[in-house]
């Protein structure tokens, strides 16, 4: 019996050995398939449709908090036009920020994509972004770059409330983020107060409202017995089974939850008051790194993203708000003039007042 | 039976490995001090503080619930499939190891999406009457996603070990008139309670380092904390370093208790085992199985089901084709395949130098190793590449490498590999290693001749518990691997978080079909030959 087994264990101990020996021979050769093809298909193709240029020698990183179903076409319609190879890391915009400062100057990262401002202003406060070009920072308007030009704004996601449409009427939603702390809405509203894309809209809320105010909702709203969650995605699916209410989060995610889920889904998003804080748009932002050695082709690649066709892709696939080349927002958004942003943003004190926003929310008892 | 360890000399060779494994194990530890002085942390007065009190206070509490539900219904499940008549034992072997496939935000999100109002089950019992369901959240909801998730670090092991057990002592207390109950209870599992004990404290540190499920279930503990101040580094990067000493802390406790107990140490069995009838409570064995399995495989796969087909019969494109399926669970395989192999061969020095000589090295770098599971997988990769980053030849060498990955994986499972292969070890008699020297064997021939064999259950188990878990990893494997290497989890970590449900869904599917072969090979085939 022993024998077998001894057997068995060598005979699957060299199975492993071999396949680990075949993938990753095989594994060095697979990346290049994209550039062999002449033209793109897919997503891809409704962005850059002509003949791939001739491959240039250089090759670009990319650190990408932002997951590839959303960036993949942009970057491959990139690759294809410019003849610029990207090769892309994707992650989670925090963890890959902490590891950018972890890697310091040996990073082979040359464009940071960020989901929300917060991790490209703790890179810009770490000093590991460089200023961009005013070419580059004048394609979108002040308010969606940084102040001292280390990052640029690519496509938006605004807040909204989403909520659930069996449990709540049309007539009974609040105009105003300030109205949540009303008794009727005890109890029955989330915040996903770990998440980044909230704190970052917390920080705006400060320094446009004053810390004295920005903590005073936040403590009412705990009074108001609110729902601490972790992040969007699972508090649009509570709202949407009806768990509770109501859910203060970004726009994008109700729209591909309901387009998975269909009318098992039954929550829409609100927007208040188009000068209503609640109603600020997050940008998603690019920066380029201060080791970078390929400046001139990291440009070339935020450009990109900037250009009319990967805008109107941003907002008709992904739909999200675009912030270049004057796109209109996809049908089913809201137009921003309707809506908000009419704020003098100063998403500059993201990285600094983060740490101050973190204590404050801890603050407010809201975790209990 | 009871033979003493060998307190002589060690060989060097093992000695030397020993070490050299040990000081790779640290490398964590080590960066989360370093960092700690560099980034100007103050870890000791955020301890006293409040705000780390509170969440430290939960983590606790949460962990000590979870750890004992898992003790009990790991334990059981493991007698029931391995030492009584339970109909369909085989299968329930390996369903109950499954539980351990889902990425815990995955299956914490899917449970509440079956589980809770509006979910597919209320809508069921909706239907018959039934309104009103206790919702899952805060401590009593995560305690119980975490011990349907986590049990099977206790099931594994302990079913390997039940197998193993010689049926000789219960056949006599079975003559001289023992209750079955009594049997078990006396004989059974004081012999078990080596891997109980050791599975127990797996479960105590992954709750303690968990983030997906306390995140989901709204449960406000330490990681909570250190997740929400990620960017605020020298918070985070103190709060990490209380958890691994709280970790520490448990471990050496831990330690402590099994000296105290002087563990029966028994030889393997070389008779069948005792099966146990179970008679007029068969239906209430069932039931009990079914209903692990129903919560904790079955509830869950319901969700990821219904993702998947909703969004397949839906009106969008699916983005996700054969193929690219096929290359992700490619990867994944083959590199959890040898992280698993590696992860054994680093712990087994380790553990032949602490469980045969009671080397000092060795309960180091076991405690070391155990430790380390408690530290989030963030830091294991920061660590990585803090590591790496230190010389222009090393940063070349390794970055954006396989290398690097597998060694990031084997220092955050090596905790996994390291209580069952150490039970492996203590398995193996001294008089038949004695025997073998007395006949002039040599040293390794008598290992690949004795030892080896003796031990391969436990090794095998130890590997499956690493294999499984690297399936399903999320930090590591998004930030070492190489660049465009991607495997099922880090992609369904990439679709979920966007909110494209359907494609996670189709790929968390084929990460449970895989499991599912990859128990069946390695687990339950071997032990049952």
């Amino acid at each position: 019996m022993t024998r077998v087994r001894l057997r068995r264990f060598i005979r699957f101990a060299a199975l492993a050995t071999t396949v680990a020996l075949t993938a990753s021979a095989c594994g060095s050769g697979t990346s290049a398939s994209n550039a062999t093809e002449n033209t793109l298909v897919g997503a891809a193709a409704d962005i850059f449709s002509g003949e791939c240029a001739a491959s240039t020698d250089t090759e670009i990183t990319i650190y990408s908090g932002r997951d590839q179903e959303l960036v993949g076409p942009v970057l491959d319609a990139f690759e294809c036009s410019s003849g610029i190879s990207v090769v892309t890391n994707f992650g989670d915009p925090t963890d890959l920020a902490l590891t950018l400062v972890e890697e310091g100057d040996r990073t082979p990262a040359d464009v940071f994509l960020s989901k929300s401002p917060g991790s490209v202003g703790f890179l810009q406060n770490e000093g590991f972004l460089q200023t961009l070009d005013d070419d580059l920072l004048g394609l979108v308007s002040d308010e969606n770059t940084a102040a001292n030009g280390t990052w640029v704004g690519i496509t938006g996601r605004q807040r909204v409330l989403v909520y659930n449409t069996e449990l709540v009427s049309e007539g009974d939603l609040p105009d105003s983020v300030f109205d949540l702390t009303d008794e009727r809405f005890r109890g029955q509203v989330a915040i996903p107060a770990t998440n980044g894309s909230f704190q970052d809209w917390f920080t705006v809320f400060r320094s446009q409202e004053g810390d004295d105010v920005a903590a005073q909702w936040l403590a009412d709203m705990v009074a108001n017995d609110a729902i601490v969650t972790e992040s969007n995605r699972p508090t649009v699916d509570a709202v949407g089974r009806g768990e509770y209410q109501f859910g203060l989060v970004n726009h994008y995610y109700n729209f591909q939850q309901a387009e998975a889920l269909g009318d098992d889904h039954q929550a829409l998003n609100h927007n208040f008051a188009a000068d209503d804080i609640g109603s600020l748009v997050i940008v998603t932002a690019a920066g380029i790194t201060s080791s970078s050695d390929n400046v001139d082709e990291a440009q070339q690649l935020v450009e990109f993203m900037l250009s009319e066709p990967a805008q109107t892709y941003f907002t008709t696939d992904s739909l999200e708000f675009p912030l270049g080349s004057g796109v209109a927002p996809a049908e089913v958004l809201p137009s921003l003039d309707d809506s908000g942003s009419d704020f003098d943003v100063a998403f500059d004190d993201l990285g600094n007042g983060l740490e101050e926003t973190i204590a404050i929310i801890e603050d407010s008892g809201i975790f209990g | 039976m009871i033979s003493p360890s060998r307190t002589g000399a060690s060989p060097p060779l093992l000695r030397l490995l020993a070490v050299l494994a040990s000081i790779v194990l640290a490398g964590p530890a080590l960066y989360l001090v370093i960092r700690n002085f560099t980034a100007d942390a103050d870890p000791v007065n955020l301890l006293i503080s409040d705000r780390t009190l509170g969440p430290l206070r939960r983590t606790l509490i949460l962990a000590v619930l979870v750890s004992s539900s898992t003790a009990a219904l790991g334990t059981g499940l493991a007698w029931l499939t391995t030492r009584t008549d339970l109909p369909g034992r085989r299968i329930w072997r390996v369903l109950l190891v499954l539980p351990l496939v889902y990425p815990t935000f995955l299956g914490a999100a899917a449970l509440v999406r079956t589980l809770n109002p509006g979910g597919l089950v209320n809508d069921a019992l909706a239907n018959i009457g039934i309104d009103r369901t206790p919702t899952l959240q805060g401590l009593w909801g995560a305690w119980l996603v975490l011990t349907l998730l986590t049990y099977p670090y206790v099931f594994l092991p302990v079913a390997a070990r039940f197998s193993q057990l010689p049926g000789s002592i219960e056949q006599s207390a079975r003559l001289l008139g023992d209750s079955s109950w009594r049997v078990f209870q006396r004989i059974v599992l004081p012999q078990a309670f080596g891997s109980i004990a050791a599975g127990t404290l797996l479960v105590f540190l992954y709750t303690i380092s968990d983030f997906g499920a306390v995140a989901i279930l709204r449960y406000d503990t330490l990681t909570r904390s250190i997740e929400t101040n990620q960017l605020n580094r020298p918070v985070a990067l103190a709060l990490s370093l209380i958890l691994l000493l709280l970790a520490g802390a448990v471990v050496l406790a831990e330690r402590y208790a099994q000296r105290r107990r002087q563990t029966t140490t028994t030889s393997v069995r070389a008779d069948r085992a005792v099966m146990v009838p179970l008679g007029r409570l068969r239906p209430l064995a069932l039931f009990t199985t079914g209903l692990a399995t129903l919560l904790g495989l079955v509830a869950p796969l319901a969700a990821v089901l219904e993702w998947s087909i909703r969004g397949l019969t839906g009106g969008r494109e699916v983005r996700l084709d054969t193929g690219q399926v096929a290359a992700l669970t490619w990867n994944t395989v083959w590199v959890s395949t040898v992280a698993a192999v590696l992860t054994v061969l680093l712990v087994l020095p380790i553990a032949l130098l602490y469980g045969r000589y009671r080397s000092r090295v060795g309960a180091f770098g076991n405690a070391v190793a155990i430790s380390t599971f408690a530290l989030p997988g963030i830091l294991v990769a920061l660590a990585g590449t803090f590591f790496i980053n230190q010389s222009d030849w090393t940063f070349a060498t390794f970055h954006n490498t396989l290398g690097i990955l597998l060694f990031a994986y084997m220092i955050r499972f090596a905790a996994l590999a390291m209580g069952t292969t150490l039970l492996a070890v203590k398995a193996v008699p001294d008089r038949l290693r004695d025997a073998a020297e007395t006949l002039g064997v040599s040293g390794v021939k008598r290992f690949v001749s004795i030892d080896a064999p003796l031990m391969m259950p436990g090794l095998l188990a130890a590997g499956g518990l690493v294999l499984l878990s690297t399936m399903k990893e999320l930090p590591i494997s998004l930030l070492l691997s190489p660049f465009e290497f991607e495997t099922l989890a880090t992609r369904i970590f990439g679709t979920f978080s966007e909110a494209f449900v359907t494609e996670a869904g189709l790929m968390a599917l084929t990460l449970v079909l895989f499991s599912f072969l990859a128990t069946w090979i390695l687990v339950i085939r071997p032990s049952e030959s």
